[in-house]
């Protein structure tokens, strides 16, 4: 016997094609999700969100303090709501989320400007949230600098020469690394491949047990990996879709830059590919109907979207969490995306990454197929 | 082909398979002469769908060996796949692609020279060629289990084993599958088919029965009635309504079943079944005659005793 009869893996991916193409739920859901998901994460970073509740701690107060609250106020990222008399007062408003920013004068603030002696002023913010903080977070050194040169003027133009006559600190709380917008558009990617990698492969294979047509399958001279690979690969084009989908909406809608190295990208992108389908094997493997297949494969997902330093920075995760994290593929595919979309990173800067990726993919692999065997029991 | 055309189309001998501790076939002997229309019977969960599938590879044997088409069945499964058609319990075609397609699946499945032709003929065969665009899932029952029929004679196998083909399927379609099932025969085709049908069994050359896992009888039809042991009276007459009833507290009495307007009363001990049939006559008002078992007794037989099916004379 043939160990592998290409017209049989033929007949195999026609037929998943076929199956594919008529199935029109799944099929609207494997271009329809991933591109709602990222419409919905692009549209909460591209609003950079304005009128944000904030709070003045004043300790002071006199001309600068107003220029610089009033330029606050009409950059529009800032919408006053009124004034806290302590630092508790202020921090317990940012906990229930009432207020976003508190801007805290210090004591003696106007006598220090006009000393030259350049004091601080302290923007607390919410960083729970890091995509709505960013932006306001990165204007208030403008918004300050300009209220600065338009009121020290006359008589008090000689502060604003020592040039800045007004330290900003950004007290980001809550989330101190404090993950940009543009991180998570790569992120997104690892999330999006592995939900629909892993589930589609996993139902894919699970429906033909269930329905009790591999009976049949495997009762002709089929062998197991014509089946398997005559199953998979049409996902892999799944993913493929997918992926340049998610690489033109990040570039045009959401100006994701892609600096690094195409190939390196390509080749990391295919491997995290082919770990998910294999993981999604293994799934099918251990579940006995679709549904079991499902909540499987939304097990495995959960982690990806928890641990991998795609939702909370992955150096703020406890020591039991990285050592998790790190046996996930989408820890290491999302770090190198970031590393080759933000970072410019070549095929070079990445091979760390895509080894342990290899690394998961083998012994997944392993597991599944000392699992899969090519007979009913 | 390794041996003869005389060989038995299957042999084996000693199957056994074990899930989750339980044996569920045990020590399962037998020997389907070639070109035979060998039925397999047994009730619902007794292991026939288990057995066939050890027979042509789909589950590996805990314990036993044996020979399918003349190759091993632990070793050479690629074989004995490549020349057995194996049509399942359930419909197990795919339901979203249309009949054609899935007759071509299969036709791709087995590397079938002039594809396109043999599909054609088959769909001619079947009456459906009209209907090629339609998706399987939307065929009737009996339209399924013929279209399942065809895609496992596709490549022209020597051996058919056929799972509970008729089971739900409406009586003429039942019938027309079996003058399909004869007409293959006529051709050469060994068929291997489970039922639980009385009617399909009595159509079969050869008999074999399982339950809980044993096998307890097997051999030519004819000559299973003798095997069984069975000794049976004819109960004519009127009130038999009352008098099944009464006959049904005897002890001696195995098993009563109605044929029209007929009771067969049989027992395994003949000499103490002749006395009270000689009783019951002399009470009247019924006439009691009495007549060789058939094959219909005998089944009604093994099918509704469990128990005394172990204690069976002449089980094989
Ligand atoms: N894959 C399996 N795992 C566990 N038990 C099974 C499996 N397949 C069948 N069985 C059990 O084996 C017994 C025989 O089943 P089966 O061979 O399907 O009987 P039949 O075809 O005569 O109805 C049943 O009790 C069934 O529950
Ligand atoms: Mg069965």
């Amino acid at each position: 016997m043939k160990l592998f009869s290409f017209a049989r893996f033929a007949a195999v991916l026609v037929k998943e094609f076929i199956q594919m193409r008529r199935d029109r739920v799944t099929f609207a859901m494997m271009i329809g999700v991933p591109v709602m998901q990222l419409l919905l994460f692009g549209y909460a970073i591209n609003t950079d969100p304005h009128n944000l509740p904030t709070l003045v701690e004043m300790a002071d107060e006199g001309p600068v303090t107003r220029a610089i609250l009033m330029g606050m106020e009409t950059s529009d990222f800032f919408d006053f709501q009124g004034v806290v008399t302590s630092q508790a007062d202020g921090d317990r408003a940012l906990r229930d989320g009432t207020a976003n920013f508190v801007v805290v004068i210090p004591p003696g603030f106007e006598r220090d400007v006009v000393r030259g002696l350049r004091p601080t002023i302290l923007l607390a913010a919410d960083a729970s949230d890091p995509v709505a903080a960013s932006g306001a977070v990165g204007a208030i050194r403008g918004i300050v600098d300009t209220a600065m040169t338009e009121s020290l003027t006359g008589p008090l133009a000689y502060a604003a020469q020592t040039a800045p006559p007004v330290d900003v600190t950004v007290h980001r709380q809550f989330n101190p690394e404090g993950v940009t917008a543009i991180n998570i558009v790569p992120g997104l990617l690892a999330v999006i491949l592995s939900m629909t990698m892993v589930m589609i492969t996993a139902v894919a294979i699970v429906r033909e047990v269930e329905k009790g047509t591999m009976e049949a399958l495997i009762a002709t001279p089929v062998r197991p990996l014509e089946v398997m690979l005559g199953k998979i690969i049409p996902y892999v084009v799944v993913g493929y879709v997918q992926t340049a989908l998610f690489l033109v909406a990040a570039g045009t809608l959401f100006g994701v830059p892609f600096i690094g190295s195409p190939v390196a990208f390509f080749a990391g992108f295919n491997l995290y590919i082919l770990v998910n389908l294999a993981i999604g094997f293994l799934v099918s493997t251990v579940a006995r109907s679709q549904m079991q297949a499902l909540q499987l494969s939304f097990f495995t997902i959960l982690p990806t979207i928890l641990l991998s330093g795609f939702m909370f920075p992955f150096a703020a995760m406890p020591a039991w969490a990285q050592t998790l994290g790190t046996a996930i593929p989408a820890t290491h595919f999302l770090r190198l995306t970031r590393k080759v979309m933000l970072k410019g990173a070549t095929l070079a800067d990445v091979a760390g990454n895509m080894v342990a990726i290899s690394i998961i993919m083998v012994v997944v692999i392993f597991i599944a197929l000392k699992r899969y065997r090519g007979t009913l029991d | 082909m390794t041996e003869g055309q005389d060989a038995p189309a299957i042999e084996v001998s000693g199957l056994t398979k074990v899930f989750d501790g339980r044996k569920v076939v045990d020590g399962f002997d037998m020997s389907v002469p070639r070109g035979a229309i060998y039925g397999f019977l047994g009730p619902n969960g007794s292991g026939k769908t288990t057995t066939i599938r050890m027979m042509c590879g789909l589950l590996t044997p805990d314990g036993g060996s044996g020979t399918c088409l003349g190759y091993d069945i632990h070793r050479e499964a690629g074989e004995i796949k490549r020349r057995v058609g194996y049509m399942t319990q359930r419909f197990s075609l795919y339901e979203d692609l249309t009949i054609r397609e899935n007759l071509d699946f299969m036709a791709r499945m087995y590397g079938l020279p002039h594809r396109k032709e043999k599909v054609s003929r088959a769909l001619e065969d079947l009456g459906l060629a009209n209907r090629s665009g339609q998706l399987a899932g939307t065929l009737s029952g009996g339209w399924k289990q013929r279209l399942s029929l065809a895609a496992c004679m596709i490549h022209t196998p020597q051996l058919l084993l056929l799972d509970e083909p008729t089971a739900g399927v409406d009586p003429k379609a039942r019938r027309d599958f079996w003058d399909e099932i004869r007409r293959l025969s006529a051709k050469g085709v060994t068929v291997l088919v489970s039922t639980h049908y009385m009617d399909e069994a009595v159509q079969c050359d050869f008999i074999a029965y399982i339950a809980y896992g044993k096998k307890l009888i097997s051999g030519p039809s004819r000559d299973i009635p003798g095997m069984v042991g069975l000794t049976t009276w004819r109960v004519t007459g009127e009130a038999l309504g009352p008098l099944e009833a009464k006959l049904r507290a005897e002890p001696d009495v195995a098993q009563i079943a109605r044929f029209g307007d007929a009771l067969h009363v049989s027992g395994t001990d003949k000499a103490a079944l002749d006395r009270l049939a000689t009783r019951y006559e002399a009470e009247g008002p019924q006439k009691w005659v009495e007549r060789e078992a058939g094959l219909e007794d005998a089944f009604i037989y093994l099918m509704t005793g469990s128990e005394d099916n172990f204690g069976l004379k002449g089980a094989a």
